[in-house]
């Protein structure tokens, strides 16, 4: 690892002023850290912003959930309300890696990487997620730019996300055998206005599938997605799945999720 | 006094281990030391053009670099093949040199070319980015297929064919296979395995300038080997002035048995640089340089009666060996694998035919099995297809080819001394419900789940030995053991093997063996292994052979002892020796209640004389002291075997595998410690079902490894695995004083036909290669969906 300047802000407004082209937040780290010492990333300035009160905690509205982009995966996955508001929510942030990432990774962390393969970005998709950064507020759906690609600005922070609370919600992870990463991650959620299918792992980006949640919206229910099969030709293949496995386990798994609801 | 053999007799490791007071290579620190880093070639094949580590040298705390012209320059020698191995037309293998760095040419991704020592390890590795490699890179020869249609990788040796190797009657197989009702095709690979030991490879090395010894810690299996070799073939030192200490080592399945580059390098850069040195393995260096396991592809053929009877065997397989030949690489797929290959069954007529060519890829070597498991595996699918394409139970027909009687002269090589393969299958028939599959098979598919059951018997031969049929067969050295049995003068007994301990507990199993023979209490006795410096020159730890080699040698060393103190004892207690009897840790003399303990003998061979007395309890021309030595050359290999019985289950709409039953009978003779067996089968289980459903080291067509890390290379985790059901049978062996055989590799040799068996049983017999994986199997379940649907 190269040596880095280390910075704690205080607030926002101080670990954005401090970011720079050269420069990452440090949230949990999980990704940053295993980065740098690789040798795959190199920063000048690391700014913690761990100590920021404000990125912290977990509020439950009347129709929503406001988590605090500091809030680790564990607290998500312990929380009360979220258990009782979107049970799927804390069930995906419990299936996140081992115990040792879920103690230090963070939602804001997760979504700011977008890993193609990570769990969260497809509970945003799905929970039509509102994702508040020192600036704005941004709808998911306008978020998820590409593979590794947010909207994101240099020096824009996230500060909270805000998940709709659903009428009913099921994540279903197909994990790879070896990192236990998503192969793919089914987030079925029924609102009142419809269906969102949020598929995780299988292309370059979280996505909403149009196909699966029209279907699911006409007729919630697993059999209406019987013998249906998904156009794979933009899907990832690799050793653990070619993108026509991808395809037929993400129909398998929207079928899972669905009776889980 | 009740027997220590065979009880349960908790680890003394565990406490040390279990509380992180282990002591490993990586744990020990030497004033003053500079640390290494390796510069590896990210080719698969290039020739070096040129070597500028100028910038490197200016680089903060560098103290020196190394590369292959400084090897050269120093004459240092190479790695090299334990095992000379001749084909069938009588010519000699072929095998590369093997540099300890690269000079002109790099033959797999991880070839060390240049090393650096700096004054930390983040200095090494940052000026590791300055050196300039020029290279000229060529086609990596990565398909073993068609390895031998491909352009030669080592100047000199034609089609990369390292030999080509016959054992057996191709006439008689010939003969019998005209005979045969029925002809039975198998084609399958055996895929390659990274060990992946949880520690990885490291060495320290300290160079004293006044005694010019060095000393060299490091993570191997057998340190006097290592010794041997890095003097007499490496030229670093001679023997007197090198010390090779493996001290807590954490796992080794064969791939700490060779000698690496980085240990002739440190060692012989210590001398070079005056500085002491450390090296730790990344884990991706492991993946990458560690040698790997298996990787075969082989086409196997049965001939049988329609009764089920076997007529005759052929194997013809194609080896990988890697970019090099390592110590156990060549005998691995010959004399390790051929003649275990017909199985546990009488097969009058057989050859195995195995062509070892080299690749661009990491060498290949010895990995738990070594040799066994392909083997088992080829025999074990071929029975099991053989019972489906005749309609009988897979039970049954392994019944029918079974010996009946012991010692059994197995067709190619082996003179199997013991064994009752019946008793073991049809314990292992009872524990795992056999019949009861019916029944479960139902209930899984009410649930739209298949289920299969598989069966595999094998049997194994390890403990190679004795020693001059070994080096007829073309091992460089014997593979006897030797030990050392030392009492103090105050009655406690530190005992010294040449075996080396990596996880085997044999702290604890020696302990209880010497306890028995001397009739000591066990906390009375300590084991000493893994130092040059100490002991006597061993063989150390592969192939299962710690206790049937190593193990009878302290056994050997005790009963010399008990002579020693019979003599001692006759005087002191003014009888003859033929009348003192040796029971329980006392001499008596016989119809008397004249009695010594051990340990007042011991204490007067050290002691040998009275205040104000010309009295010695000393015979006339007895030596004083009690310290005795034995070396042991078995007359034979041991032969575990065994039965064991898995159930997998299916999910179609995932290609998902869960294996949801193991029962696995071995007979291992007089087992020493059941709970260390116990273990030894769970591991060895938890590794062949790895082989069987997970693991799989991929290389792509330039030679990179594309699975060289935990992401991508998927080892077997606890769920990944059922409770296992273990049971036991008991012939002894007739070829040791125990009565012992060994028990190390067994489960990684039975697991993986087991699983394999019962996947393709769920998958109605429709073949896939191991690993088994999700996609591999949901294809698989597709094709059985068509073809229902066909037959509907």
């Amino acid at each position: 690892m190269k040596n880095f300047n280390y910075h704690c802000a205080k607030d926002s407004k101080e670990a954005s002023k401090l970011s720079s082209t050269n420069s990452a937040f440090l949230a949990g780290g999980m990704t940053t850290i295993p980065s740098m010492k690789l040798g795959l990333a190199t920063y000048k300035d690391i700014i913690d912003i761990k100590r920021i009160k404000k990125l912290a905690g977990i509020k439950v509205a009347s129709k929503s959930v406001i988590i605090g982009s500091i809030t680790t995966h564990s607290e998500v996955a312990n929380s009360k309300e979220i258990k009782k508001k979107i049970p799927s929510l804390a069930s995906l942030a419990e299936g996140i890696g081992d115990p040792q990432v879920r103690n230090r990774g963070t939602i804001g962390g997760s979504i700011a990487n977008n890993d193609p393969s990570a769990d969260y970005p497809s509970a945003c998709i799905a929970l039509d997620a509102i994702i508040h950064t020192n600036e704005r507020k941004i709808e998911s759906s306008k978020f998820f730019k590409g593979m590794f690609e947010t909207a994101l600005k240099k020096g824009e922070l996230i500060e909270a996300v805000e998940f709709k609370i659903p009428e009913k919600s099921s994540y279903q992870k197909y994990p790879n055998p070896a990192s236990r990463y998503a192969v793919v991650g089914v987030y079925v959620a029924k609102h009142k206005s419809g269906v969102n299918v949020a598929i995780t792992g299988a292309k370059s980006c979280v996505y909403n599938d149009k196909d699966l949640s029209k279907v699911l919206s006409s007729s919630f229910s697993s059999t209406a997605l019987e013998g249906m099969t998904l156009n794979s030709s933009d899907m990832n293949s690799d050793i653990h799945a070619s993108a026509e496995f991808r395809a037929s386990l993400i129909v398998t798994h929207a079928k899972k999720a669905v009776e889980a609801c | 006094m009740a027997s220590l053999v065979g009880s349960r007799v908790e680890r003394k490791e565990d406490k040390r281990f279990l509380t992180g007071k282990g002591r490993y290579t990586a744990d020990i620190n030497i004033a003053n030391q500079t640390y290494a880093y390796f510069v590896r070639s990210p080719h698969a094949r290039a020739k070096i053009k040129k070597i500028d580590t100028s910038k490197a040298l200016k680089a903060s705390g560098v103290v020196d670099i190394l590369t292959g012209e400084h090897i050269a320059n120093d004459k240092i020698g190479g790695l090299i093949a334990g095992w000379a191995i001749r084909s069938e037309d009588g010519s000699e293998m072929k095998c590369p040199p093997n540099p300890p760095l690269a000079k002109d040419n790099v033959n797999f991704v991880g070839d060390p070319i240049a090393v650096i020592f700096a004054e930390s390890l983040e200095e090494a590795r940052a000026a590791s980015e300055l050196v300039k490699i020029d290279y000229k890179v060529l086609k990596a020869i990565t398909n073993l297929s068609e390895t031998m249609n491909s352009e030669t990788i080592h100047e000199g040796i034609d089609k990369n064919l390292c030999y080509d190797w016959l054992l057996g009657d191709r006439q008689k197989v010939k003969e019998a296979f005209e005979k045969a009702d029925k002809i039975i095709k198998l084609d399958i690979t055996n895929n390659r395995l990274v060990p992946n030991a949880m520690e990885p490879r490291a060495c320290v090395i300290d160079y004293n300038t006044a005694s010019e010894e060095i000393t060299c810690y490091t993570t191997s299996q057998n340190p006097h080997l290592s010794r041997l070799i890095m003097s007499a073939f490496g030229g670093v030192a001679p023997e007197h002035k090198l010390r090779v200490v493996a001290p807590d080592v954490g796992g080794g399945f064969g791939s700490k048995i060779n000698l690496y580059n980085e240990e002739i390098v440190c060692s012989w850069a210590s001398k070079k640089i005056e500085r002491p040195i450390k090296w730790v393995a990344e884990r991706t260096e492991s993946f990458l340089t560690d040698t790997h396991g298996r990787d075969h592809v082989t086409h196997a053929e049965l001939a049988v009666t329609n009764e089920g009877k076997f007529l005759g065997f052929k194997n013809e397989t194609i080896a990988n060996l890697g970019a090099y030949a390592r110590v156990f690489g060549t005998v691995t797929p010959t004399y390790l694998f051929g003649p275990c290959a017909t199985g546990v069954y009488v097969m009058p007529a057989a050859y195995s035919n195995v062509k070892a060519v080299y690749t661009n890829t990491a060498p290949v070597d010895a990995y738990r099995g070594a040799g066994r498991p392909e083997a088992t595996y080829t025999i074990e699918r071929l029975v099991d297809k053989a019972a489906i394409e005749l309609g009988i139970d897979p039970i049954e027909i392994r019944k029918k080819n079974f010996p009946t009687e012991f010692p059994f002269k197995q067709t190619l090589v082996h003179q199997v001394d013991s064994g009752d393969y019946f008793a073991g299958l049809e314990k292992a028939k009872q524990m795992s419900d056999y019949d009861g599959f019916a029944s479960r098979k139902k209930d899984s598919e009410k649930r739209g789940k298949l289920r299969g059951i598989g069966v595999t018997t094998y049997f194994e031969a390890c403990g190679i030995a004795p020693s001059p049929v070994v080096m007829m067969l073309g091992c460089g050295v014997g593979l006897w053991e030797s030990a050392e049995v030392r009492f103090n003068p105050t009655g406690q007994v530190t005992v010294y093997t040449g075996s080396h301990s990596h996880g085997q507990s044999h702290q604890t199993t020696f302990a209880q063996i010497a306890a028995d023979e001397l009739g000591v209490p066990i906390e009375n006795v300590d084991i000493v292994h893994g130092d040059t410096d100490k002991g006597t020159f061993g063989m150390g730890t592969y192939g299962s052979r710690s206790l049937t080699v190593g193990g009878i040698a302290i056994v050997n060393a005790c009963k010399k002892i008990v002579e020693k103190g019979k003599r001692v004892a006759a005087k002191m207690l003014e009888a003859s020796p033929e009348d003192v009897e040796f029971k329980d840790g006392e001499f008596v003399v016989a119809k008397s209640n004249k009695k010594k303990t051990i340990g007042e003998v011991a204490f007067a061979c050290y002691l040998p004389g009275v205040r104000d007395e010309v009295k010695s309890p000393l015979p006339e021309g007895e030596e004083p002291g009690l310290k005795e030595s034995a070396f042991f050359d078995p007359a034979n290999f041991s032969f575990p075997a065994g039965s064991h019985i898995a159930e997998v289950e299916i999910d179609p709409e995932t290609g998902d595998v869960k294996l949801d039953k193991y029962t696995a009978v071995d007979d291992f003779g007089t087992i020493v410690n059941p709970i260390i067996v116990e273990g030894q089968v769970h591991g060895g289980i938890a590794q062949g079902v790895g082989q069987a459903l997970t693991e799989n080291a991929e290389y792509d067509e330039t030679g990179q490894l594309i699975t060289a890390s935990y992401m991508d290379y998927t080892m077997p985790r606890a769920d990944n695995l059922p409770n296992f059901n273990l049971g036991f049978t008991c012939t002894k062996a007739t070829t040791n004083p125990l009565g012992v055989k060994g028990c190390g590799e067994a489960g990684a040799i039975a697991a993986p036909p087991t699983v394999m068996n019962a996947v393709i049983n769920a998958l109605d017999g429709q073949e896939i290669q191991m690993p088994a994986t999700a996609e591999k199997v949901w294809k698989a379940c597709k094709n059985l969906k068509k073809s229902n649907s066909k037959a509907a």
